[in-house]
């Protein structure tokens, strides 16, 4: 059943793109792939993307999801674009406090300050 | 009592797990003595799903708080992956065995693969600032991170991990 829900919803907000993800879970390798490629993809549509992840829904996530985000990040990098992860719960957060990758996002409690946070 | 899954090497091929219950187990009573599981999957991811839901099944029986079911998914996550995929290298001819005993106090799982091993103490630390960027060794931090007790034996085929149920 869940296979057939997109990974992942996008919206639109100004020049700002907010991306949730629709499983609970980002870690079988083949959905971590495809939320890869649909990142990049957006990502590549123009200069300076500026994305927001919202991990409303997540409650688990692998060290192969972890490594798929670094890459996203490097890419908006390199594109001069930003983003921005948002809604993260208490022990998911746990896992990029751990990893000390909470040092490499910006992790904002909630879409609104994430979003104001694009103009900061 | 125990759920046994037998080694049949080569004989079914590869596919979903051969996590087979040579008596099927029957509803736990009051899980108050433990329960050890026996698994033998080939290099499949979806195998090591099942095999995973089993014992996440049999933690949650156990009364474990969120709080370490969480941690023992992630672990058997992780060594699972690592199992599949950095120790057998997704090879369907090898094999992944896993053993967990579960009591309402603890957790312990075995999970060994027929890959060539590897050295833990050569396993860059992931959380120094030139290694952040890098996306290996990610899942041993975490499994060392989250469980009580974690032993690489074998030259790294073997891992064995504990998690005790406290709050």
């Amino acid at each position: 059943m869940s296979e057939t829900i997109p990974p992942l919803s996008v919206v639109q907000q100004k020049d700002i793109r907010i991306i949730e993800f629709t499983n609970n879970k980002i870690l079988d390798e083949a959905n971590i792939a495809d939320i890869g490629a649909t990142l990049n993809a957006l990502i590549d549509e123009g200069p300076n993307p500026k994305l927001l992840l919202d991990f409303s829904n997540v409650d688990h996530l692998s060290s192969a999801a972890l490594g798929m985000l670094i890459n996203i990040n490097n890419r908006i990098k390199q594109q001069n674009g930003s983003l921005r992860l948002s809604n993260i719960k208490a022990q998911i957060l746990e896992v990029f406090v751990i990893t000390k990758l909470n040092k490499m996002f910006r992790i904002l409690p909630n879409r609104a300050e994430a979003l104001a946070s694009f103009s900061q | 009592m125990s759920i046994t899954g037998s080694n049949d090497r080569g004989k079914r091929g590869k596919g979903r797990a051969r996590v087979v219950a040579k008596s099927k187990a029957k509803p736990a009573r009051k899980a108050t003595s433990g329960k050890t599981l026996r698994f033998t999957i080939p290099s499949d991811f979806l195998a090591g799903r099942d095999v995973q839901e089993q014992i996440l099944n049999q933690v949650a029986e156990n009364g474990f708080t969120s709080q370490n079911t969480f941690a023992v998914k992630l672990s058997v996550e992780e060594a699972l992956i690592n199992a599949i995929k950095h120790g057998n290298k997704l090879d369907p001819k090898k094999e992944v065995k896993i053993q967990a005993n579960i009591t309402p106090k603890k957790v312990e799982i075995i999970i060994e693969d027929e890959g060539p091993g590897f050295d833990r103490s050569c396993v860059p630390d992931p959380t120094l600032e030139e290694n952040l960027q890098k996306c290996s060794g990610r899942g041993i931090l975490l499994i060392e991170a989250y469980m009580n007790s974690v032993e690489w034996t074998k030259g790294g085929r073997r891992v064995r991990m504990i998690k005790t149920n406290e709050e």
